[in-house]
């Protein structure tokens, strides 16, 4: 929490770079295909610690079943997946609930429970720590005051909109703070107002609490402030990596239109 | 972006043309058994080791109980009353007409009281489970509960059965028993049988044989309309699509098991009395 980090975007990359032992999220030729339809073809990618990744890609190229991946929700036909020094697939039941506490995840839909107030919300993930009722709700309270919304608490989710949702499930992933963020579209169908918020939130995050993140966005403004490095998904393969400017100045018309506005 | 993701995921191709449709749909048969014995099967692996989601149980119970008892208590009474309306001319012909009372009791605690509220509970609770973890699994909340550590099994699924399997006999002999009051209130639009005289009669003809298999076979009714609501809303996959077949599958399967429950129930009963 009371770590120095540094502000600038570009430091806790160089950072990396020095202690590039501190390895989060090891990807190598990753597989995945559903019915016979081939969507992750091979995928190999780093991420260190404190480092902010941002992975672009057309509608339908397999981002969310990349990150997916990662958390054991769908299982991978082939390639290792090494999180926090666990092979994914090596891991048990309970090895995998264990490590599913340390990595948070962003729904690209939110996902809150319909069915709980937004303060059962927050509670939920933390229903198996032992913990004091007070301390608790000092938890979400606080949680919800980083996201701006801490009036909300005793709402229902039926009642918040759209970008209201999204930041109080932002608040109920980094509730347990997790080593690893993966954020699924975090700002897509919000305005750009909202979005800067977010996008600023999740650099909040980065430089609070040394997470490193996977950002999935479609949203160049948003790729722009949070990106440490960038990697582009095309046809199941990384088509190309690097940090925005490198990227923004490629030849290639088919990367450099991702960032046209 | 919703509806992309959806639509592409129905484009996807489905079998090929069936060359037979038979045996296409033997084999969907024999697949759906399949899954079925599974998940049945995890819920028996899963329902017996911590971590016990007592609140949540509660929770269930309440709804799946509670809230049903109003509908359950009006249609036990009717089913009561028409009963012994219907049942009266018959009996009069015989001149048996202070049977009516014991017979239709009878009846009543044997097979239709037990059969009628389950369907109506598979009509009420099953369709609402099963809506419910569809619209779950389709607004990815089941996945965000597994992705912070919970498993969704035992909080979402071993509840629900478990509170089906303990109130559906509750809300049966609750039915039951307002059914006896609507018969005695039958009985006395034409004839004139006093409280005592009415379940003094009742009483007399019921045997434990009558009650005991009838409680019984509630709790494997209620088993079976937490058990399909679950596995249909649970094993949904085609997003809010899913919310209309989840729900209206959990009713016509689970309808369909408590008949083939309720038989098999009649054949073991009548090895044991
Ligand atoms: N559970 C699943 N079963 C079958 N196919 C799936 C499943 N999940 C994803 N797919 C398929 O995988 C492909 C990639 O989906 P994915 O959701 O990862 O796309 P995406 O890159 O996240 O797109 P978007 O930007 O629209 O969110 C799609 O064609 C989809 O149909
Ligand atoms: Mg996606």
């Amino acid at each position: 929490m009371e770590t120095t980090l540094p502000t600038n975007t570009d430091q806790p990359k160089n950072q990396a770079n020095v202690k590039s032992a501190e390895m989060a999220l090891e990807i190598k030729n990753l597989q995945k295909s559903f019915a016979n339809k081939s969507v992750l073809k091979d995928i190999s990618l780093t991420l260190t610690k404190g480092e902010n990744l941002v992975v672009l890609g057309k509608s339908g190229s397999g981002k969310s079943v990349l990150i997916k991946c990662i958390i054991g929700l769908i299982e991978p036909d082939g390639g290792s997946l090494q999180v926090l020094g666990k092979n994914i697939s090596e891991l048990d039941d309970k090895g995998l609930n264990d490590l599913r506490k340390k990595v948070g995840f962003l729904f690209q839909s939110a996902a809150l429970y319909d069915s709980m107030t937004v303060r059962e919300n927050l509670e939920f993930p933390m229903r198996e720590l032992r913990m004091k009722e007070s301390e608790r709700l000092e938890l979400v309270k606080e949680a919800l005051t980083n996201v701006g919304l801490a009036e909300a608490i005793n709402k229902m989710p039926s009642e918040l909109s759209g970008g209201m949702r999204k930041r109080i499930g932002l608040a109920r992933t980094l509730i347990l703070k997790p080593e690893i963020m993966l954020y699924d579209e975090p700002t897509t169908g919000l305005d750009p107002i909202t979005s800067k918020e977010i996008s600023q939130l999740i650099m909040d995050i980065q430089k609070r609490l040394n997470t490193a993140s996977i950002i999935i966005t479609h949203d160049i403004a948003c790729a722009k402030i949070t990106a440490n490095r960038i990697l582009v998904i095309r046809d199941g393969v990384c088509a190309a990596a690097g940090t925005f400017t490198e990227l923004q100045a490629s030849q290639d018309p088919w990367i450099h239109s991702f960032f046209e506005l | 972006m919703e509806e992309a993701k959806n639509t592409s995921k129905d484009s996807e191709p489905d079998d090929p043309a069936p060359q037979n449709n038979f045996l296409s749909s033997a084999k969907d048969f024999f697949l759906e058994v399949s899954l079925l014995s599974n998940f049945t099967l995890r819920f028996f692996r899963e329902v017996f080791f911590p971590r016990y989601e007592f609140n949540e149980l509660i929770k269930q119970c309440y709804r799946v109980g509670y809230r049903s008892l109003p509908l359950v208590g009006i249609t036990g009474f009717i089913m009561g009353l028409v009963l012994t309306i219907q049942s009266r001319p018959t009996l009069a012909e015989f001149g048996a007409e202070s049977w009516l009372p014991g017979m239709v009791a009878v009846s009543i605690i044997r097979e239709i009281g037990p059969v009628i509220t389950a369907l109506i509970c598979a009509g009420k609770i099953g369709s609402s489970i099963g809506a419910e973890l569809a619209s779950m699994r389709a607004s990815e909340q089941i996945d965000a509960m597994q992705v912070s550590g919970i498993n969704p099994f035992k909080y979402i699924v071993i509840t629900r059965i478990a509170a089906t399997t303990l109130m559906v006999p509750i809300l049966v002999i609750f039915s039951d028993v307002i059914a006896l009051f609507g018969s005695y209130a039958g009985v006395n639009i034409k004839g004139d049988v006093n409280f005592h005289l009415f379940f003094a009669q009742v009483f007399n003809i019921l045997k434990f044989s009558d009650v005991f298999p009838a409680v019984i076979k509630t709790f494997f009714f209620g088993f079976a309309i937490g058990l399909i609501g679950c596995y249909k809303g649970y094993n949904s996959n085609e997003g809010t699509e899913g919310v209309g077949i989840s729900a209206n599958s959990a009713v016509v399967m689970g309808s369909l098991l408590i008949f083939i429950i309720d038989m098999i129930a009649v054949q073991v009963a009548s090895l044991f009395m």
